[in-house]
């Protein structure tokens, strides 16, 4: 098979130069490839061309740091099934879903075949959010329990219907779309780059920095420029911020669902002070405004340098405390441990991406597998892998993140001397006509992926979004499988997945 | 008089445990907390509220309010406080209270079945799971005191002459501490159940009532506090039976004794497992046992 490879700092590449190939030979390639847990896949979809519908599929062999390109086309009147990859290989379920569900391409023997987000140019119009074909089991002693969409609390919409038999889950759907936004129609409506970096930020709000980052690469591959060293600093020490903000906040949300009040105030206090932090620097407590294609409007001063030191070191040293605290207390771990298991061959299987994958045993780590920015040259990092694949173990790998990544803020900013000549950010140059640029970052939920194609006249005609939550969700289905029904919440904020990120 | 002053101390009592869990929360938590008489006004504030209704529940729904505040305020007045006498007391009056309170746990159970959700399904079912198996341990304790102070009425039970005695002293401090980890059961409260946690699939009182609100509502709540005090007293009344039998030493005994604990056991534990509630519960029940069975010995007069 012939792949066009590449890997995560290579700039656009020209359309032509991906190779187009036949569907039923890169299905027998994939076949063999995706059952070996080097590969997966990053990107699979579909865009109209001229009359024809081409898909594109990134590849991702992290033992060989590369990712491989490789295309193949439809004509428009072609009504010829294609045979699923999903059925071999359940993390494609994803991708397949969705380009069923926008172009009407049918996959034979596909065993999952729902609607991802229901966008308002779907092929089947008679398949809205209120009639979700939910999966269901009879019996006289299963009941059914329906969640949302509307959720009681203050977060996002989202349906789970559980089949239960008392106590115990048999089987949990998730379904979503409630909040889809078109946000990949939106990037090719608009020239303006700004709005695009906007909206780049807006994908996931509690992955501001993230997205924005891997809209800011994409950007700048499509533009042939290289960001410099100073700006990949600011950009890794801001998205370190995220990581830690999310992950402390998110062992406090644990402690509060089982109802530790210790916990609990120690890192909403915890959570503050890191988002307080983003916020000393460039004005918005997620990190809006802060990353912009090749420049910044918020370089780092001296003093800036400073606080963000004193207020890290700070931050990491009582946090360490509160995960000592949560790794000594019985009542905690006789909640954590054992509890919303998820194996590593079913995370593989499934196409598990990040923290979640870590946690049980998959390495799926964009710092280490596809460096980018400082993780390229300036930080080895070293990915923090768990086995047990439970609540415990992605709270540790959580709580080692958080030091880690207080860690790499410290070596990044020790030393590093604020520089004067920051440029501003760019919003005019020309991108390159007919290319593909893709871009791959590790926001703090996992493997956030970007494509832009753009057409003849360097506008971008495409752009896909992939947030780590569509892999993830599934994980989370799996996870409360034979689990209590009242433990779905801890399973569910150990993942802490997005909606928006996922509808898009 | 001293009738009356017995039904105000309880209702004291039951007014002020709430805001001493709420504080001692707040100082573990290192937090300002909230005002001491915060949980009165949000109840005030639910009495000045319409009730509304939903067209799936029956009359079962609209009654089952009343039918708990009442057993709980008829609980309370069969509740002596130290050396005063309560309103209602007879003898046997102690199985009469046991099963005063577990009509107010039927009937809200029923409630929550009337209305067809499925969360307070659960919850319905939760609660009768749990109201059963505490139930032996509610009994066994009454028992221990029947059989060890010759009376079954709450009243009687705890009058004692003023002289010390071991064996008296060790037996109302096991019965003094069952008591108040019933009330850790009754009342709903960490580790068993936790009532500010917000998610509706590990609620187990709570959830019961999420489809009351306004006047239905308080009235539950301020039937949950009545509750509360009425174990918290007994607990209270065991203790005081053995140094000091006043008024005076039991009520701030009463609100001390389960403010305290349930405040520190929340401030510190997490909640169990919902499937490790029955080991934690049918434990409970064999703890009192245990108690009846020491309590037993102790009666033979057998040395120690």
């Amino acid at each position: 098979m012939n792949y066009h490879i590449v890997d995560n700092l290579t700039s656009a590449i020209r359309l032509q130069d991906i190779p187009q190939v036949e569907y039923a030979a890169l299905y027998e390639d994939l076949k063999v490839r995706l059952a070996q847990e080097r590969y997966h896949v990053a990107h699979y979809f579909a865009t109209p061309e001229q009359n024809r519908l081409r898909f594109y599929i990134i590849v991702l062999d992290d033992a060989d740091h590369k990712a491989m390109l490789a295309s193949f086309a439809m004509e428009y009147y072609d009504d010829v099934a294609l045979p699923s990859l999903t059925a071999l290989h359940p993390a494609m379920h994803i991708f397949e879903r969705e380009i069923t569900e926008l172009y009407n391409v049918e996959f034979d023997s596909m065993p999952w075949n729902k609607p991802v987000r229901f966008p308002f140019d779907r092929r089947n119009r008679n398949s809205t959010i209120d009639t979700y074909p939910f999966y269901s089991i009879e019996g006289d002693s299963l009941h059914e329990v329906n969640v949302g969409p509307i959720h009681a609390g203050i977060i996002e919409p989202g349906a789970f219907r559980f089949v239960c038999n008392g106590e115990s889950v048999l089987h949990l759907e998730i379904a979503l779309g409630y909040q889809h936004r078109g946000v990949e129609q939106e990037f090719s409506a608009t020239d303006n780059r700004l709005r695009q970096t906007l909206l780049a930020e807006s994908i996931a709000g509690d992955s501001a920095v993230s997205h924005a980052t891997t809209f800011a690469h994409t950007i700048e591959k499509l533009s042939g420029k290289t960001p410099s060293e100073a700006l990949e600093t600011e950009r890794a020490v801001a998205l370190e911020l995220e990581r830690m903000a999310l992950h402390i906040a998110d062992t406090g949300a644990l402690s509060t669902d089982v109802g530790y009040q210790l916990g609990q105030v120690a890192c909403e206090a915890l959570r503050t002070m890191t988002i307080n932090t983003t916020q000393a620097w460039c004005g918005n407590r997620f990190g809006k405004g802060l990353i912009r294609p090749s420049g910044s409007n918020k370089p780092l001063t001296a003093a800036k340098r400073d606080m963000i030191l004193k207020n890290v070191e700070e931050i990491a040293r009582r946090y360490d405390e509160v995960k000592e605290d949560i790794k000594s207390s019985p009542t905690l771990l006789a909640r954590f441990e054992q509890c919303g298991i998820v194996a590593k061959s079913d995370m593989q299987r499934i196409g598990g991406v990040g923290m979640a994958a870590r946690a049980s045993g998959l390495t799926r780590d964009i710092r280490t597998s596809h460096p980018y920015g400082v993780f390229a040259d300036k930080i080895r990092h070293e990915s923090i892998i768990k086995r047990q694949g439970d609540v415990m173990s992605r709270l540790t790998v959580r709580c080692n993140e958080v030091l880690q990544s207080a860690k790499y803020i410290g070596e990044l900013l020790e030393g590093y001397t604020p520089t004067e000549s920051m440029p501003r950010p760019d919003y005019e140059t020309a991108l390159a006509p007919d290319s593909l640029a893709f871009s791959l970052v590790e926001g703090w939920r996992g493997e956030i992926c970007h494509v832009a194609i753009t057409d003849s006249e360097g506008k971008i005609a495409t752009y896909k979004v992939k947030d780590p939550s569509l892999h993830n969700w599934l994980a989370l289905a799996l996870a409360v499988r034979g689990e209590g029904i009242s433990d779905f919440p801890i399973c569910n904020k150990s993942f802490n997945l997005s909606y928006c990120g996922y509808d898009l | 008089m001293a009738i009356l002053l017995n039904t105000l101390l309880m209702i004291v009592v039951a007014l002020l445990i709430t805001g001493v869990i709420n504080r001692t929360r707040a100082v573990m938590a290192g937090r300002k907390g909230l005002p001491f008489f915060q949980h009165i006004y949000n109840v005030r504030l639910l009495l000045c509220k319409d009730s509304v209704y939903s067209h799936t529940t029956t009359i079962l729904f609209r009654v089952a309010p009343a039918v708990y505040l009442a057993a709980a305020v008829v609980a309370i007045l069969m509740i002596p406080v130290a050396d005063l006498y309560p309103i209602i007391s007879f003898e046997g009056d102690i199985i009469c209270l046991a099963y005063t309170l577990a009509l107010a746990r039927v009937a809200i159970i029923l409630a929550a079945m009337d209305t067809g959700s499925s969360f307070e399904g659960m919850g319905a079912a939760r609660e009768a799971l749990y109201g059963a198996l505490i139930e032996p341990a509610l009994l066994m304790g009454f028992a221990t005191l029947a059989m060890f102070c010759g009376y079954t009425s709450l009243a009687d039970i705890f009058e004692h002459e003023q002289s010390f005695d071991l064996h008296y002293t060790i037996v109302m401090f096991l019965v003094a501490y069952l008591f108040v980890t019933i009330t850790f059961v009754e009342s709903g409260r960490v580790p068993v159940d936790d009532p500010r946690t917000h998610l509706e699939l590990t609620m187990i009182h709570e959830v019961m009532c999420l489809d009351y609100c306004g006047m239905d509502l308080a009235m539950i709540q301020i039937a949950g506090w009545l509750k509360t005090a009425c174990f918290s007293m007994i607990a209270a009344n065991a203790i005081a039976a053995t140094c000091c039998f006043h008024w005076w030493f039991a009520v701030p005994l009463a609100i001390l004794l389960t403010g305290l604990s349930v405040g520190f056991v929340e401030s510190t534990q997490a909640r169990n497992k919902l499937s490790r509630n029955t080991t934690f519960v049918v434990t409970i029940s064999a703890l009192a046992a245990l108690i009846f069975f020491i309590g037993y010995l102790l009666q033979l007069n057998i040395n120690i």
